[in-house]
This record gives structure tokens, C-alpha cells and sequence, in this order.
């Protein structure tokens, strides 16, 4: 039998029902030191003056630091764009100004977390104020620039065109205009804080237990700024809360972590987030702007150009950005085989917390603006909504985009005909009908979406051509230990994806052993696991990059293995089989009960060698593999190449209603098909597609980060930003299809992220439900405020346009 | 179980998981701190500052408690059951069996708190249907699952305790 495909129950969850996990908080010892930071309650203002000599008088504060300090012990993180990038001075504490409410300002270490906050309430600091920027547009103005060495607020701008754009508008039938769309501000929030804790070691280098999710990374910015040779920034992981992508740059913090250690002598200081602080000043997702979109369509309403300009607020740093602007380009065109495109991308600072990568990072917000085109051209001009997509959609794999990406498989059709069936398409599209007929506000949408994984980091060129990335990685060993175990240690760091399931199955499959035989060691530690700088989990990619990982590893062991054995054995190599005997996992000659088990295997090579040939000398039982996708540099200029190996997709329906009475929306039903090729796990598959759904479910009806016009967070705390619970989720009809990437050794396409799907769909579905009341849904988020204002101020007329070119309509 | 105070510390005594424990504590000590922090049951886990997360859910005297909202003295006296409790001579509870069937848990994090609920849900009413579960468990947020499977563990756990398993 296959392990491959088989929901093996979880080898983490021993651990984590009985409340036996490790998480960064959990840790604690005595004489360990705690940090508060202290933050601006100002999003833009100068730091006049700061006095902290009552907070340092206080009993039991250990220390007390200053940007001051910050600034001239560290460097500032390495910039990923290009010019006026490199004038960014990211240190980890504000100097001499703040630009977002929360920036750190200061941060005290003392005997407790009581403590260490009681004493923050002591720092003076003298603020003076200075305007705000919270509107992307108004931030390009550059009235009142953030990074002032960098003389504007523009980070990044740059034109993706790709064929015939002015010819097919010149030859289309219809041109639908869209003024304005907004994409809005949100994030995952993974359930534990950002964590972590520091010690300055009195060798050299820094110790740090952490919830970081791309180590690989961090290590190579943290090493730079706090002065460091890479390895002596030691990081280690455990279990980790949940992440999204939001847990990747807390090494700004573990920066101030570390320095505070460094300054109190090295001892070890723990540094756990509240949740107020996580939504004012942890990571957010991009906002996206889509101004002045067009798209060409000929009369069966077959999209043929679009073109757009889309401006995108990174909040007021540059941490993982200006690559978002880029990143997107994984899915120009969505899951349509439209082939004009003129997108013309800026990126703008603005007096917010800074982004980071979130579920769906930077490609949901594309996918989503791809999907409200198709979704409004077809209300515009009178075409069912299926028959839009199937007249759209890519049908032919493998298939290269305008802009050089290969989607490796799919069939979008059969997945919007198994959500159909499962939704019970045409008994709603009735009731739909009957009921707007009747005064009910109740629609049907569909949305279709890509979950790309496995970035090609050559895609970071395109953005600043002289970043030294490319390609990607990731690496595991394995080994016979001295008793014969099997131990795997991965370069990824989970929070919640079932990799130690997951890497057992495969390893299992190749020796013909259980899994339960497959130890999978937990965690994560830059000092003895190997790791590559890809190292990490993130962007939908360990189905593929980790398991792959995995799959080489287990067969180097194998054949070092069936080495050992032919010679112990006297047999041919092409005689034995792996399996499982009396003895436990063994080799043995094939109809026979000649055999060699694991335990004599590693006791030749470790204990017992002088039993071996000279012809043996190489094995080891330890071994080593690194995977690399086949991924070329792509083409700067052109803005052309394979950005990302596979493409997992997402189909989903909603029917909902909108209250007439409270302006609430409401789901009455809602189907999620997914397609992630060969499932490595299905209950583990499944269980990230529901994650992903009410993530998105939960974005696109209650949680948004607001800001008000000078820059104060408004949904600043969960009681605020209401993320979503099991009460407003609805009950979920799941279906899954398969499409075998042909990419990739088990078929399998790195999934997880989900590309925002109900995001999609849930706008697909109001705007059938308010086409008829004149509303254009042009927003991401509806809030049953927002619901309310629309159609008390019905939109249709300023939001749309129709140009039809004497063709005939297309309504059918 | 008598309250003195003690140089700005309150005496209390509370039983956790069978276990008695004196101790003198600041007033201002959350319950959760306690817990975590005093007698080293980290399983209790925080998720928030506003009562909203659920992760901190705790059982005192029968009831659920959001262990972030009660201070270490208002548990004088009380008998508490937290996730380490659950489990029984190593055998873990059918919640927790259930929870590890039906893939009611992606990070963790959330499951302590989930758990508890989950488990005074269940004495209240031992055969819900899944609009009461979703009740039951709506003061408990998971960022990874989206409920699904763990509406149908609470299910599973329900029906295997009613069946004595
Ligand atoms: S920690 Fe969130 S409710 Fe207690
Ligand atoms: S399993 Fe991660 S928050 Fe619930």
C-alpha cells in the first residue's frame, strides 16, 4: 500500500491536546528578564526629547532602551528594492521620528511583564506632530513624505504589458469601464502572538527560541544588523501558533530582543506580543487601489485586453516589499486566457502599520480584481455568470501566460460544474430569481482563484534586477541513527501544516516501512538542522519543496542502504527488497529470509565497522538532499519567465442574502471545490481549504483594519477587528478534484494559502444580489455598514460604464 | 481556605486538576498567570486582551471561565480543571482522541481553550446538535481550522461518551 494519500493521523497532535506543547511563551525560568515596548500613540510625528531616567529608578527594571542606542549598536535591514529604496533606514526602534501608531519608540526589560509596563508608563517622550498620510493616493502627492532621505513616497513603479493592448481595444465590440476599485486592509492573525526570546551569548552571537516562519531569511537579515556572522544568529523554533505569512518578519522585534540582552549583560529576555499590539504594530495585508481599469471584450463577451493602473499601500515600511509588486504577476491574468494586459503597478508608504506577506499575499488582491471584471462585465452586459467563466476560462495544460508562468494542470470547468452540483446551482438561480422578483436582495456568485506555490525568487529581479535571488530551495536530512531509527530533520518551520505527518508518509513510501517507524524531529534549530536560505514555510511550497526534500533524502538513504546490505547479504543489489520482517524494518533477499534489519545496519556503520569493505567507506547513513525546482532567471526587461512551479485552484459558490431591515449578509449557502493535484494527506489538505475559507469568508464580511484620517488604528483590538467564529460561519459543502501537476515527482501542487476565494465569491454573490438596486460592488469588504451606505447611495451610474461598439449585445 | 494578606499578597488556595496549592499572590494576578506562569500548566494558552479568544477557557467549579478574566483571589477556594487534566492514567480524554480523529487541530494553539469548552458544553448537554456546538464553542476563536473539524470532533466525542468509550 501507498502512505501517499492516506490521512495518517497527526504525530503533532499527542502532543497538543494533552497541553503539552512548546510555544515561545511557554518558556520561563527564573531570573529571566521580560520586555514591553513602548510604542507612539502618533502615526507621523518627531521625537523631541526622551526621558527615561523614573523608568530606570524603578525597582526590578533592568534596563531601558532608547532608539538612540538602537540606532548606534545596529544597522539598519538591508532594502530589497531599488532606488529611492535604498534611502530607507528600517532599524528596529524609531530615532528621530515615528511613521506609523505603534512604531517602538522605546522598551524596558524588568523582573516581570507587570513590571516592565509599569515602567514604560514612566518614559517621557515629547512628540511633535506632523501630518499623516493614510491614503495612498494622497501619499503619492509626496505632500508630507515618511522617509525623507528618500525624497517621495513612491517605492516602486513599474509598467507590465504583454501583447496587443491598443489592438484589441481598437477592435472590440464592448469596452467596460471601471473608475475605481479598492482591495482592503486585513490579516490572519495567527492565534499566538509573535514571541520570542533573546540571549546575547558571552562567545559571540545571539540565542533566540522564536516563532519566526522563515528563519533562512531572518538569519540572513538579522546577522547584517546586529553586527554578526550568520551562524552566530542561532535560531530555534518549536511549536508555532499559526503564522499566514504574518510571522515572518517579527525579527524586527527579535532585534530588540536581542540588543536589550546585549545590554543587560546577556541575560535572557522574553519578549511576548499582546494582541493589541500585534494589530496595531505587528504585520498587516496590502490595500490595493485599481484606478481607471478597462476591459476589451468582442460580442460573445470573450475578454480580450484589460488594462489598469493598481497602486498598492505597503503601510510605512519597506520590510518584504517592493516584492508584492511582483508577486502578483504569478496570476496576471487569473484563470482567464485573456492575453492583452497593460497593468501599470505603483507602490506607496503611508503613515500605516507596515505589510507583510499574508495568506495570499499579493496574488489574492490581483485574482480579486481579475474576478470583479469578469464578474461586472458579465452583469454589465447580460451573461449568465457561468457562462462568463467557461467562455473565459484557460482550458489547455500546460499553459503559459502572457507573461511566461506555466500553469501546470487544472480543469476549472469540472470544478465549476462539481460546485454547482454540490450547491444545487439551478434550484438557487430560481429561488434567486423568484426572490429578487419578490424584494428579497439575494444573489448567487461564483469565484475562481489560483493558489501558485513555490516562488521562483528570480521573480525578485524584476523588481530590482541586482537582488542576488533566484530559484528556490529546500533541504532534508536523514539517517539511521545508532539504533537504527529513522530520523528526518526538515529545513521548514510548521505552524499547524502537519509536516511531521506529512515528511513520515513519504519516507515511509520510499523504505516500504510504517510511518509510525518515520521520526520526524519536531522544531526547528539553525545550529543543527542543515537549511538553505529558502528555508521556511511559506508561499504554498512544502507539498512540493519540502516533501521533495524529503523524497531525495529517503532515496539517497535507501541506496546507501541497499549497499550495505548486498554486500552483508552476498546478494545483488537488484535482488533485495525493502520492507518490514520480524525483526522490525529490514533489507532482505527477495523470497527468502535472508535479511538485514536497521538496527545491524547502523551498528555496521557506527559501532561495528571493522566488519565493512573498503568499498563501503562512503556510507554513512547520514545523508543530505536538497531540492531545487527547475527555474531559470526570468527576463527583467521583458518581465517574463516561470515565476512560481505549481498552481493549486479554488472554485467556490455562495448564495447570500442581504437583510432589507439590518443591511446583514447573510450566507445561505455555500460550496468550496478545491484542486491541489495528488493529495500527500487528504484530511491535512482539507483541513488548510477550510482554514483558507473562513480566513477569507471572515476578511471579506467582518474584519478589516481601519484607520482613521490621522493615521489612529481603529480595529485595534479582537473585539474591534471581530474575527470570525464558528457562529458566522456557515455550514460547507466541500468537493475536491485532482489534477496531477506534471511538475513535481508525487503530483502534487503546493497549496495552503488558498488565493482568497471567498473574497471572490462573496463579492460575486452581493453584486447578483444589488445589480438590481444599482450598486456595483467595487469594495472587498462588506460590513453590513457598508451595505447600508451603498444602497442608500446606490453606485451603478459613476462606478460602471458600457461602450458598446454597434456589435450586437451580448446577453443572452 | 482563609484569605490573609500578606506584605501587599493575598493567600489563596485553589485545587487544580486534584492538586491542591497554597499560594500568596498580587492582587492584580490574572488567574491565567497563575495558572501558566505559578504552577507551570502551560497548556492554558493567551491569544488576546479583550476576552475575545477563548484560548485562556478554563473549567472552575463546572463552569467555563475565560482564565485572562478572573484574578488568581476570586479563584480562592475553587476547584479548576485545565487541558493537562483531561487525559486519565495517560489515556487521553474522547475529546482529545476526537479532536486528533476528526483533524480538529492545525497549530494547537487554539485546542486547549477549544477542549474546555468543548468539555462543559458536553456536561451541559451531552447529545447537541452543531447549531448548539457552534454555541457552544463561540467564544473560542481558531485562526486554522475554520470550525469545521472541530465541530464534527465535539460531534464524534459527544456520541463516543455517550456510548461510555
Ligand atoms: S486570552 Fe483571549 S480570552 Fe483569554
Ligand atoms: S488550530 Fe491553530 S488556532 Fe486553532
Amino acid at each position: 500500500m501507498s502512505w501517499t494519500g492516506t490521512s495518517v493521523r497527526r504525530k503533532e497532535d499527542d502532543r497538543l491536546v494533552r497541553g503539552r506543547g512548546l510555544f515561545t511563551d511557554d518558556e520561563l525560568e527564573p531570573g529571566m528578564l521580560h520586555l514591553h515596548i513602548l510604542r507612539s500613540p502618533y502615526a507621523h510625528a518627531r521625537i523631541v526629547r526622551i526621558d527615561t531616567s523614573a523608568a530606570e529608578a524603578l525597582p526590578g527594571v533592568a534596563c531601558v532602551l532608547t532608539g538612540r542606542e538602537v540606532a548606534a549598536q545596529c544597522d539598519p535591514v538591508m532594502q530589497l528594492g531599488p532606488p529611492p529604496c535604498d534611502k530607507i533606514r528600517d532599524l528596529p526602534m524609531a530615532v528621530d521620528k515615528v511613521i506609523f501608531q505603534g512604531e517602538p519608540v522605546a522598551a524596558v526589560a524588568a523582573d516581570s511583564v507587570a513590571l516592565a509596563e509599569d515602567a514604560a508608563a514612566l518614559i517621557d517622550v515629547e512628540y511633535e506632530m506632523l501630518d499623516a498620510v493614510v491614503d495612498a493616493e494622497d501619499a503619492l502627492s509626496d505632500r508630507s513624505i515618511l522617509h525623507e532621505a528618500a525624497g517621495t513616497n513612491r517605492t516602486w513603479q513599474g509598467v507590465y504589458e504583454y501583447g496587443d493592448v491598443e489592438g484589441a481595444f481598437r477592435d472590440a465590440a464592448f469596452v467596460v469601464r471601471i473608475p475605481r476599485m479598492q482591495f482592503h486592509r486585513f490579516a490572519s492573525t495567527p492565534l499566538e502572538n509573535n514571541a520570542c526570546i533573546a540571549e546575547w551569548k558571552r562567545q559571540g552571537g545571539v540565542d533566540f527560541l522564536c516563532n519566526n516562519s522563515f528563519p533562512g531569511f531572518a538569519q540572513q537579515l538579522l546577522a547584517p544588523g546586529l553586527r554578526l556572522k550568520a551562524d552566530q544568529v542561532h535560531i530555534r523554533t518549536y511549536d508555532v501558533g499559526g503564522s499566514f505569512g504574518n510571522q515572518i518578519w517579527n525579527y524586527v522585534y527579535m532585534a530588540v530582543a536581542a540588543l536589550v540582552s546585549k545590554k543587560t549583560g546577556g541575560r535572557r529576555v522574553k519578549w511576548a506580543e499582546t494582541r493589541s499590539e500585534h494589530l496595531l504594530a505587528s504585520g498587516h495585508g496590502n490595500e490595493r487601489t485599481y484606478l481607471d481599469t478597462e476591459v476589451a471584450l468582442d460580442r460573445e463577451g470573450v475578454i480580450t485586453a484589460v488594462r489598469s493602473r493598481h497602486i498598492d499601500d505597503c503601510g510605512a515600511y519597506t520590510r518584504y516589499e517592493p516584492l508584492g509588486c511582483v508577486i502578483w504577476s504569478q496570476v496576471l491574468a487569473a484563470t482567464y486566457k485573456v492575453r492583452n494586459l497593460r497593468i501599470d503597478f505603483t507602490q506607496t508608504v503611508t503613515n500605516k502599520c507596515p505589510v507583510v506577506p499574508n495568506r495570499g499575499y499579493s496574488r489574492m488582491q490581483q485574482l480579486w480584481f481579475m474576478e470583479r471584471i469578469v464578474d461586472i462585465c458579465a452583469h454589465e452586459l447580460g451573461l449568465p455568470a457561468d457562462e462568463m467563466r467557461l467562455k473565459n476560462y484557460i482550458t489547455q495544460f500546460p499553459y503559459e501566460t502572457p507573461n511566461g508562468c506555466v500553469y501546470d494542470s487544472g480543469d476549472y470547468p469540472a470544478m465549476l460544474t462539481r460546485a454547482k452540483e454540490l450547491i444545487g446551482w439551478d434550484r438557487w438561480q430560481k429561488e434567486c430569481a423568484a426572490g429578487r422578483k419578490a424584494g428579497r436582495l439575494i444573489g448567487i456568485g461564483i469565484g475562481t482563484t489560483l493558489d501558485s506555490g513555490t516562488n521562483n525568487f528570480g521573480q525578485a529581479r524584476i523588481m530590482n534586477p541586482y537582488l542576488p535571488f533566484s530559484g528556490n530551495s529546500e533541504v532534508c536530512t536523514m539517517r539511521l541513527d545508532l539504533e537504527g531509527a529513522v530520523i528526518v530533520c526538515l529545513g521548514t518551520t510548521p505552524s499547524g501544516q502537519g509536516h511531521e505527518t506529512a515528511a513520515s508518509q513519504v519516507a515511509a513510501d520510499v523504505l516500504g516501512i510504517d510511518p509510525s517507524m518515520v521520526h520526524v524531529r519536531p522544531g526547528f534549530d539553525t545550529a543543527w538542522n542543515t537549511f538553505v536560505g529558502h528555508s521556511g514555510t511559506y508561499a504554498s511550497q512544502f507539498a512540493v519543496t519540502g516533501l521533495s526534500a524529503v523524497h531525495g533524502a529517503a532515496q539517497k538513504l535507501k541506496a546507501e542502504m541497499r549497499r550495505l546490505a548486498a554486500y552483508m547479504l552476498e546478494a545483488a543489489e537488484e535482488d533485495l527488497e525493502f520492507g518490514t520482517g520480524a525483526q522490525g524494518p529490514e533489507v532482505r533477499v527477495k523470497g527468502t529470509d535472508k535479511a538485514i534489519n536497521y538496527w545491524y545496519m547502523a551498528n555496521l556503520v557506527n559501532n561495528n565497522n571493522a566488519l565493512l569493505d573498503a568499498s563501503l567507506a562512503d556510507v554513512t547513513l547520514n545523508v543530505r538532499h536538497v531540492y531545487r525546482p527547475p527555474f531559470k532567471v526570468p527576463d527583467t526587461e521583458r518581465k517574463f519567465g516561470n515565476l512560481t512551479l505549481t498552481y493549486a485552484a479554488q472554485l467556490h459558490i455562495a448564495v447570500v442574502e442581504v437583510s432589507r431591515e439590518t443591511c446583514r449578509p447573510q450566507i445561505l449557502a455555500y460550496a468550496a471545490v478545491d484542486d491541489c493535484g495528488t493529495l500527500i494527506n487528504p484530511q491535512i489538505a482539507h483541513g488548510q481549504v477550510h482554514g483558507a475559507t473562513s480566513h477569507g469568508i471572515g476578511a471579506a464580511i467582518m474584519e478589516s483594519l481601519d484607520y482613521d484620517e490621522s493615521g489612529n488604528l481603529l480595529t485595534g483590538t479582537f473585539s474591534d477587528y471581530c474575527p470570525i467564529t464558528a457562529l458566522n460561519l456557515p455550514d460547507i459543502a466541500w468537493g475536491n478534484i485532482e489534477t496531477p501537476s506534471p511538475f513535481t515527482y508525487s503530483g502534487a501542487k503546493g497549496m495552503g494559502e488558498g488565493g482568497g476565494a471567498p473574497l471572490h465569491t462573496m463579492s460575486a454573490a452581493l453584486q447578483d444580489a444589488l445589480h438590481g438596486a444599482g450598486v456595483i460592488v467595487t469594495g472587498s469588504h462588506h460590513p453590513a455598514p457598508r451595505l447600508f451606505e451603498i444602497l442608500q447611495k446606490p453606485n451603478r451610474a459613476e462606478a460602471v460604464s458600457v461602450e458598446r461598439r454597434g456589435g450586437k449585445q451580448a446577453r443572452r | 481556605m482563609s484569605t490573609t494578606e500578606a506584605g501587599g499578597r493575598i493567600a489563596i488556595e485553589v485545587t487544580v486538576n486534584g492538586t491542591r496549592h497554597r499560594r500568596e499572590v498580587e492582587p492584580r494576578l490574572l488567574l491565567v498567570q497563575l495558572l501558566r506562569e505559578d504552577l507551570r500548566l502551560t497548556g492554558t494558552h493567551i491569544g488576546c486582551d479583550t476576552t475575545y479568544c477563548g484560548a485562556c477557557t478554563v473549567i472552575v467549579d463546572g463552569e467555563p471561565v475565560k482564565s485572562c478574566t478572573m484574578l488568581a483571589v476570586q479563584a480562592d477556594g475553587a476547584e479548576i480543571l485545565t487541558v493537562e487534566g483531561l487525559a486519565r492514567d495517560g489515556e487521553l480524554h474522547p475529546l482529545q482522541r476526537a479532536f486528533s480523529e476528526n483533524h480538529g487541530l492545525q497549530c494547537g494553539y487554539c485546542t486547549p481553550g477549544m477542549l474546555m469548552s468543548a468539555h462543559a458544553l458536553l456536561a451541559r448537554n451531552p447529545d447537541p446538535d452543531r447549531k448548539q456546538i457552534r454555541k457552544g464553542i463561540q467564544g473560542n476563536l481558531c485562526r486554522c481550522t475554520g470550525y469545521h473539524n472541530i465541530i464534527a470532533a465535539i460531534d464524534a466525542a459527544a456520541a463516543a461518551m455517550r456510548e461510555g468509550k
